[in-house]
């Protein structure tokens, strides 16, 4: 099996080994080895929690440069709209995009604006024949990573239709080449401005058999650096925003599931709530449900740790710049029955059993209650001493292997004062 | 490999909140057991709604899963007042939940048939008063 390539770098030299992320990761992926932070590849869902929690700034999500990316004759900038929340004072997007092409981009598409085009196609597909509800959105890639090693069974309920980068990537390519003739393929890159370090990840590994459609990805907190010099100057705008307050809106929690006009929805944001939202759905313990929207990052995309901002005061911002904008500015005809296959995808997550502990059931049963015994004799403090983030994995840890010269602090405190004593 | 392998769980009856927390690290036993997905999620419903059942009507009792090499059985002891009439409690939509707890969204009359329908075979043993203990197998 190919192996998943992610987007969190650690900063040896920063890590103190202090076991706060390893304590906060969701999926359990992360040890302490040698007194460093140390990532499981097949268990990390690139939800940026560690990044997030990292009081050393040990961590840190990796993305392309944009001044690497010039030798590209066409630029095209795919602003998500998480963005146009990180600036004080913004009224008008259009100043932004200005930004954008003063920075060096020759061409700026939405995101927000084909977030409205995958909004119109959603409610297409909601009302489409066989549709096994609660349909959940596919547009934050933790949640589709998330349902394919732990969710298997929801798989099929998952949004088959293309996340608003994507179809962005896909239409910002057609709109150059049709307006651009003499531009070659190979001439023409887009850049997703990407809140989250999961969407380098998306675009590096793609989705089951699919192929991103994005070339580059660079951080958010970057470019921004970059556009608040280019928009000091002030520039008058030469670019007119193309997307409505449903665009705009998919940047925070319940963006989404609102624009469906459909009050049969939920929306859930910060990865443990989204886990136990996922949880019910399985047990089938929910109401019955169209549309549910799920954000790993607290707040939804402007919750992302590559923002500059903070998540509550960039929804605010982004408030006032829908304030004047249309509902949406990106309609679909009314003759469009079904959603063009461009941009569906028929790649369902794969199930992984990651966290199987042997190949045979035989030999997983024997670990299993290897496990527990061993579990019994820890002191079930969840302390973290040890590297793993609870007794428990400890105790896993150690049968399948993988523990190497860790121990348990507690034990062998007790142990040299019982030596002490006797 | 002849024996069985248990998880045990104590119910808290005071709390709505924790309730389905047993059900959610069987899940996570069951996939490091590498059991398939569908037989996973089966067991997940059949314990959630038991969990509950427990919660609401019994306050509170224990909950065993034993895996065996080719089933799944599920136990739940509670010491709770007993089913009056087994026949209509399996029915769809009876319930005996007080109107605060379906004001919560539970006690909606599912809990029994739905663990009946998730599990290949279930055993209902109550005594009025006493307790109930209920057992359900998912084959593998």
């Amino acid at each position: 099996m190919k192996e998943t390539r992610h987007s969190v770098v650690l900063d040896k030299e920063k890590c103190t080994g202090c076991t706060s992320c390893v304590r906060r990761c969701p999926t359990e992926a992360i040890r302490i080895v040698n007194g460093k932070a140390q990532i499981d590849p097949d268990r990390c869902i690139d939800c940026g929690e560690c990044i997030r929690t990292c009081e050393n700034n040990a961590k840190r999500a990796m993305c392309s440069k944009f001044e690497h990316y010039l030798h590209y004759k066409w630029k095209i900038a795919l602003p998500a709209p998480t963005l146009f929340g990180q600036f004080n004072g913004l009224d008008d997007v259009d100043e932004v995009l200005q930004g954008l092409l003063d920075i060096g981009f020759d061409d700026v598409y939405e995101v927000s604006k084909a977030a409205e085009l995958v909004t119109a196609y959603t409610r297409l597909y909601l009302k489409s024949a066989p549709v096994k509800k609660p349909v959940i959105s596919s547009a934050c890639p933790v949640i589709a990573r998330l349902i394919s090693l732990r969710f298997p069974y929801l798989k099929d309920n998952l949004l088959p239709i293309l996340p608003p980068m994507e179809v962005a990537a896909i239409l910002a390519r057609e709109k150059a080449r049709r307006e651009h003739p003499e531009l070659k393929d190979e001439d023409i890159a887009t850049f997703f401005i990407s809140p989250c370090p999961a969407k380098v990840s998306y675009v590096r590994n793609g989705y089951g058999g699919y192929k991103s459609h994005v070339d580059v990805v660079v951080g958010l907190s970057d470019v921004y650096f970059l556009l608040l010099g280019a928009m000091k100057r002030g520039r008058t705008p030469t670019l007119t925003g193309e997307s409505g307050m449903i665009g705009i809106g998919w940047a925070s929690s319940g963006g989404e599931a609102t624009a469906l006009l459909n009050d049969s929805y939920l929306s859930a944001d910060g990865i443990e709530n989204c886990i136990k939202v996922l949880d019910s759905i399985e047990n089938g313990n929910i109401p019955q449900l169209e549309f549910v929207e799920l954000n790993a990052c607290p707040g939804g995309c402007v919750g992302g740790v590559m923002t500059i901002e903070n998540p509550f005061i960039a929804k605010t911002r982004l408030q006032t710049v829908r304030r004047f904008l249309p509902v949406s500015k990106n309609y679909i005809s009314p003759d469009e029955i079904a959603v063009p296959g461009e941009f569906v995808t028929d790649e369902k997550p794969r199930y992984k059993p990651i966290t199987r502990l042997a190949d045979s059931f035989g030999e997983s049963m024997r670990m299993m209650a290897e496990i527990q015994k061993l579990r019994n004799t820890l002191p079930g403090i969840d302390c973290g001493a040890c590297g793993s983030p609870t007794c428990r994995a400890f105790a896993e840890d150690s049968v399948r292997g993988v523990a190497g010269d860790r121990c348990c602090v507690v034990l062998a405190q007790k142990r040299a004062k019982e030596e002490n004593d006797a | 490999m002849s024996d069985k392998l248990t998880f045990h769980f104590d119910v808290d009856g005071e709390s709505f909140v924790s309730a389905g927390q047993a059900s959610v690290q069987v899940k996570k036993n069951l996939r490091e057991l590498g059991l398939p997905p569908e037989v996973i999620r089966r067991v997940s419903i059949a314990m959630y709604e038991g969990e509950i059942n427990m919660v609401i009507h019994a306050n509170g009792g224990v909950a065993d899963v034993d895996v065996y090499e080719d089933k799944v059985v599920i136990v739940l002891d509670d010491k709770g007042p007993g089913i009056k009439d087994v026949a209509l409690a399996m029915q769809e939509g009876y319930s005996t939940a007080s109107d605060q707890v379906r004001s919560l969204g539970f006690g909606a009359g599912m809990g029994l048939p739905n663990m009946k329908r998730y599990t290949d075979d279930m055993v209902i043993e109550t005594v009025v008063g006493v307790g109930t203990k209920i057992t359900m197998t998912i084959r593998l």
